[in-house]
């Protein structure tokens, strides 16, 4: 790890103003990426900003039946709420799905969102890396890729974004809420993260001088069809290879809304508003699911380790509509998958 | 009096161990202590042609880096480099010269009074390399393989019978490179103590082993160096040799004059010893009825350029089944990369798991049942010497772990199973390793009050050999298990050897037992001695010690109280000490076996792999403890499921640079991939073997369960993996 | 970088209750939780394993919520109550877990069991766990290369039910 400054942030403005007076800093609260990535000496700061004791903690209902969750409110937290648990099923089987016990305690919603790839090249400080080092080149493209991205890459990089919670977010059409020098803010998550073109050091939309203050719900939780399935290479406390969040409304048989976002294939979750707008007033049929499955991978690419992963995805879609249809979501302790 | 052995005792060791009073290598400090942090190699082969420590000098608390060009003397000679399980060839020594052998090779070692002052000034050391042209890659370079000694002569001609067998299997089985990753880093704190001398704390499987090897590579007397290795926090083979961070600490201490801690982080330990990657072989040729006509079985693993390591791959095959032709090779293809070291059941693990997936494989062909086959087959005999078995209750483990799986409601037809969108798979394989015994000594001090001390330089890695030195003590003294105290892991304590093999059980205990035979005679030649003594008329070896008593074996009742006796003979303590050495038997094969069942559930569409059920049936002799016993086996089941379907180094060779170093991406099992683990130890009385009939369990319990597992998912899903391990990926098409 | 390199890292002084006893250090920036525990409060009951968040065995109780403190900078923690394994017993009497871990013979090396154990406290503690899988899931973030789960997810087991 390299010599950095310390130093606790007051409150929201006083973060910005530490922020814009040094270049090289960066905000911490749970630190369980970044304090990884600096010992790994891809992330060097010279300073740290903790607000991690800032007042952002709180859960609350907005006007339009909403909820506005505060950036620090831990992982843990957030999933064992009564009113994610309640409302937001979805969101909180997505956080369960992540990480250890341990890690979601120390997690916080807003770092969530800043996690870093895990991509084996961008941590090795020895090889090249778009995204690491700008202009020194994609080691994945031609190398070991197994985890790698299927969706939205680039000649320039091929990582994706390790994330759980994120896919419910964008499943969910959740906002973010910025502050910055300038004021405040709010994007879609689905704009907050980027895809890599060619600016792959660039993970997400968030200004340098910025800093997330809360994630906002809409109404609609689809508390009751819905399932978060991650699939990997052991059963518990691995990254994705793929994982759904799948979400719809049914009207008797058939679907009046729904929403499909994927994990661990893309540099951002991944949604399709085809794939989502196929399913509309359609049939809850497994036919229909592969079919917006196909949408959903429309253009999907791999490399020489990953071509699994499409194959897996699509069925991985069908699979979670089905538990959503059923109203059987996945459980994240009990592995079978219905 | 068997009060303690053979019991399910809880470990000695545990309240230390649940308390956090258990101090390891890394966790000894002393006045003064400095931290050292290592600087690694960053190409696979080539030559340092700069190396500045300018930068790294210059950060505040650093006090030194040592490299090639300003460390202390080292040995010049191979000799002094080669411990006691070194193989043939130059071992590597650590900042000797300018020449780059492996990728994560240590070159420098920066020391500071902090160690985050340290890992901070390794990174400013800037290193310019010449590189070399170099291969990773084993299945690129097959055609490079080398023969090494064949171990035994072919039997028949293993050729003619397979290309006339009426039925023939053969394939190839490709198993990765593996990391032992046990959970403690791999760690070294040697104390500068104030006459100069050394005391070094280390991570290691043999604290004499580790003594001696730093004796001569520092030319120091034995007198100047003392190892120990209190605890060890897991090893499974990777602290058999020296590691590199114990030349390191101990070359700084030497060149500071002060204590120092060398920790390796989690990655650096990828550049030390692995279960290499290996192609094995295996063909089988058959009759319609599943008796064997050949069996041939070559292996082909990776070795270093220096060093030439190699393990038994294929007498297994050789060994287990009858089988008129055979035919066995073991051959080594040289790389750019660390020399490969023993990981739990080297060369069994690997081996058997191709044997026993070809056998399961010929199953299918024959359409026999997988245990009919191994029945067809099976021997009495070691079929490689042609000698009967010390004891064999393979049979047994067949039976008795069927019956407690269920095997007989197995459909034979693989997709035949099913649970809901589940395909279920029942495998099962046979499992071998040898039951090997070493010298060793055992010094016991039994005191007035009762007491006794027991001591050895043995390890425990683990393993319970401070619970079961334990036992065998308590019950040779006829003493509670309380009032024995058991010390370890001390160079300066009598003789043992590297703990591994699945050979100290055996050792030790009768190093034990001979220790506290002598104790008893003493005890019955003063007790005889004593004025009026109801043991007067007694020889020795007619009395037991028991309840604190020195008893007579008659029916008289006869006995008097140790502590009288030690009071009449005004002795505080007596004090004995033995060198165990077994009677070399070469009439006889010595070997634990089990046999293996493991139930999978394979989602169908997704792939996903759930271990449900493993039941493994071991034919292992006396088994000491049956509480620690049991942990063993069960352990190495998870290591065998970790084998089957997560374990894998994976090498980028276009840098020569392994990309997962870690243990988030090596996986190795987590709680949740973990069910039911039945053990069942079948009863194997063996009274040629040794005095106890003892045979060891630490590798047994691995071998044959990712063959079994492999074998169940071929059994749910129609698909024969043979590139391990069996990921998901694999299931999908 | 190059303008710090050199400068020696700023001294903050930190309090911590660890395990009921105040604690007062100096502690640069860089320095963990889990570094500061065994490097300078000499617990080294708490375990580094990997010490990038990756196994567990540097799990302690930080306000009494289980955190990998190998991820944890101790200087963000200045105030805070730690409770590491050393602090489990009382007055000689082992915890429930500890007794619980020793029954069950859920250890063999024992490094990663101070881990296991603070984590189990935890979970305890969380009361999310009703049955042996819900403990499996959440006890994965502490690995044990031994491969004691069994053992553990009983020891756990019969902690809770004595709870």
């Amino acid at each position: 790890m390299n010599n950095f400054q310390y130093s606790r942030a007051s409150d929201v403005a006083d973060a910005i103003r530490l922020l814009a007076a040094d270049p090289g800093a960066k905000l911490i609260a749970g630190g369980t990426n970044l304090i990884d990535l600096m010992k790994e000496n891809v992330e060097r700061p010279s300073r740290l900003i903790d607000i991690s004791r800032l007042p952002l903690r709180d859960i609350e209902e907005t006007a339009d039946g909403g909820l506005r969750i505060g950036a620090l409110v831990p992982n843990s937290d957030l999933a064992y709420h009564p009113l994610i648990e309640q409302r937001y099923p979805l969101l909180a089987s997505a956080i369960l799905a992540g990480a250890s016990a341990q890690l979601r305690n120390m997690a916080s919603v807003g770092g969530n969102l800043m996690q870093r790839t895990r991509c084996a090249y961008f941590y090795d400080t020895t090889t090249p890396c778009n995204k690491r080092s700008p202009g020194t080149g994609c080691s994945a493209r031609d190398g070991l890729n197994r985890n790698h991205a299927i969706l939205g890459t680039s000649t320039s990089c091929i990582a994706t974004n390790p994330s759980d919670m994120s896919v419910a977010l964008a499943a969910l059409g959740a906002l973010v809420h910025i502050a910055g020098r300038t004021g405040e803010r709010t994007v879609a998550l689905t704009d907050f993260h980027r895809l890599p073109d060619d600016k792959p050091h660039l993970d997400t939309n968030l200004g340098s001088g910025e800093i997330i203050t809360a994630i906002e719900l809409p109404p609609q939780g689809f508390a009751r069809n819905y399932s978060y399935l991650k699939i990997r290479d052991r059963l518990s406390y691995a990254f994705a290879l793929v994982s759904v969040a799948a979400a719809i409304e049914l009207e008797g048989n058939a679907i009046s809304e729904a929403r499909l976002a994927l994990g661990g294939v893309a540099h951002k979750p991944w949604r399709s508003p085809e794939a989502e707008a196929a399913l509309r007033g359609q049939a809850a049929t497994p036919d229909h699911f592969g079919r917006a499955a196909d949408l959903l991978l429309q253009g999907a690419t791999a490399r020489s380790h990953n071509g699994f992963k499409i194959e897996l995805a699509r069925r991985a879609v069908v699979r979670a509509l089905i538990q959503a249809t059923n109203a059987t979501p996945q459980s994240q302790a009990h592995k079978k998958i219905a | 009096m068997n009060a303690y052995v053979g019991t399910p005792t809880s470990r000695v060791d545990g309240r230390a161990k649940v308390t956090g009073a258990a101090k390891y290598a890394g966790e000894f400090t002393a006045e003064g202590l400095v931290h050292g942090f290592v600087v690694e190699a960053t190409i696979p082969r080539g030559r340092i042609v700069r190396l500045d420590t300018g930068e790294a000098l210059k950060v505040a608390g650093v006090l030194d880096v040592l490299t090639h060009t300003n460390r202390p003397s080292l040995a010049d000679k191979d000799e002094a480099w080669k411990d006691e399980v070194a193989p043939e060839g130059s071992p590597f020594r650590p900042l000797y010269d300018d020449l780059i052998r492996f990728n994560g090779q240590p070159i420098a070692l920066v020391v500071a009074e902090e160690w985050e002052t340290a890992k901070f000034a390794a990174t400013l050391v800037r290193i310019d390399y010449e590189q070399d042209g170099f291969a990773t890659d084993l299945e690129a370079e097959r055609g490079s393989a080398r023969e090494m000694d064949k171990p035994h002569e072919p039997r028949g001609d293993a050729k003619a019978a397979l290309a006339a067998a009426p039925l023939r299997h053969e394939a190839d089985y490709l198993i990765p490179t593996e990391h032992h990753n046990p959970m403690e880093l791999y760690a070294t704190t040697t104390v500068w103590e104030s006459d100069g001398k050394l005391t070094v704390y280390d991570k290691t499987q043999g604290v004499q082993n580790v003594q001696k090897f730093l004796c001569g590579v520092f030319d120091k007397k034995p007198e100047e160096i003392r190892v120990l290795s209190p605890y060890v926090g897991g090893a499974f083979g990777s602290g058999l040799r020296p590691q590199y961070q114990v030349v390191l600490a101990t070359l700084a201490a030497l060149a500071l004059k002060r204590s120092v801690r060398v920790v390796l982080t989690r990655q650096q330990m990828y550049g030390l010893g692995y279960r290499p990657m290996t192609i094995e072989h295996v063909a089988l040729g058959a009759r319609p009825d599943g008796t064997l006509d050949a069996v041939s079985h070559e292996a082909i693993a990776v070795t270093s350029r220096y060093e030439d390591f190699s393990r038994n791959d294929t007498g297994w095959a050789e060994q287990l089944y009858k089988s008129p032709n055979s035919h066995f090779s073991h051959k080594l293809v040289d790389l750019d990369v660390s020399t490969p070291c023993d990981m739990r059941a080297p060369g069994a693990a690997t081996g058997v798991l191709a044997l026993e997936c070809a056998m399961d494989e010929l199953a299918v062909a024959l359409k026999l049942d997988p245990i009919e086959l191994r029945l067809k087959c099976y021997s009495d005999r070691d079929q490689s010497e042609d000698l009967p078995y010390t004891s064999k209750q393979l049979r047994e483990c067949y039976a008795r772990g069927a019956e407690a799986f269920g095997w007989a409601r197995r459909a034979p037809a693989p997709r035949s199973m099913r649970d809901g969108k589940e395909l279920i798979g029942w495998g099962m394989a046979t499992g071998v390793w040898e039951a090997l015994q070493m010298p060793v000594a055992v010094r016991i001090v039994l005191t007035a009050n009762g007491h006794a001390e027991v001591s050895c330089a043995a390890s425990d890695i683990g393993t319970g050999t401070y619970t079961i030195v334990a036992q065998v003590a308590a019950d040779a003294l006829g003493l509670p298990i309380e009032n024995i105290s058991v010390r370890l892991a001390d160079s300066t304590l009598p003789q043992a050897p590297v703990e591994g093999g699945s050979w100290m059980a055996a050792s030790s205990a009768h190093a034990v037992l001979g220790a506290a035979e002598d104790i008893r005679q003493e005890l019955a030649r003063l007790a005889k001695a004593m004025p009026g003594s109801p043991l007067a008329n007694l020889d020795a070896a007619d009395v037991t010690l028991v309840d604190g008593m020195i008893a007579s074996d008659g029916k008289d009742g006869a006995a008097v109280s140790i502590a009288d006796v030690m009071r009449h003979s005004k002795l505080e303590r007596i004090e004995k000490e033995k060198l165990n050495q077994f009677t070399e038997d070469k009439s006889h094969a010595r070997n634990t076996h089990s046999a293996v069942f493991a139930e999978v559930k394979v989602d169908e569409e997704l792939g996903v792999i759930r271990v449900t059920r493993v039941v493994s049936a071991v034919a292992a002799g006396r088994i000491l403890n049956t509480k620690t016993g049991r942990s063993q086996i069960m352990g190495s089941v998870v290591w065998g499921i970790g084998m089957a379907l997560h374990e894998e180094t994976m090498m980028d060779h276009r840098f020569g640079r392994i990309m997962n170093a870690n243990i988030a991406e090596y996986h190795i099992p987590v709680n949740a991939d973990i069910h039911d683990i039945d053990v069942i130890f079948v009863d194997e009385p063996d009274s040629r073997i040794n005095r106890m009939g003892i045979k060891g369990l630490g590798e047994i319990g691995i071998v044959g369960v990712p063959a079994a597992i492999a074998n169940a998912v071929y059994h749910a899903t129609g698909k024969r993996i043979r590139r391990f391990p069996i990921t998901l990926d694999k299931l999908l098409d | 970088m190059a303008d710090i390199a050199d400068q020696t890292p700023e001294r903050i002084p930190i309090n911590l209750v660890v395990n009921g006893a105040g604690r007062t250090l100096e502690v640069a920036p860089w320095t963990t939780l889990l570094d500061a525990l065994r490097d300078r409060l000499e617990l080294t009951g708490t375990k580094k394993g990997c010490d990038h968040g990756q196994c567990g065995a540097c799990t302690v109780l930080v306000d009494g919520r289980r955190v990998n403190s190998c991820l944890t900078l101790a200087v963000m923690k200045d105030g805070a109550e730690i409770t590491t394994v050393e602090g489990l017993a009382k007055d000689g009497t082992l915890h429930p877990l500890q007794q619980a871990f020793i029954d069950h013979d859920a250890f063999q090396c024992g490094y990663c069991t101070p881990g296991q154990i603070c984590s189990a406290a935890g979970l305890l503690a969380e009361g999310r766990a009703r049955d042996a899988d819900e403990i499996r899931e959440l006890m994965s973030g502490n690995l044990c290369r031994c491969g004691a789960y069994p053992n553990i997810v009983a020891a756990i087991e019969q902690a809770m039910s004595r709870s």
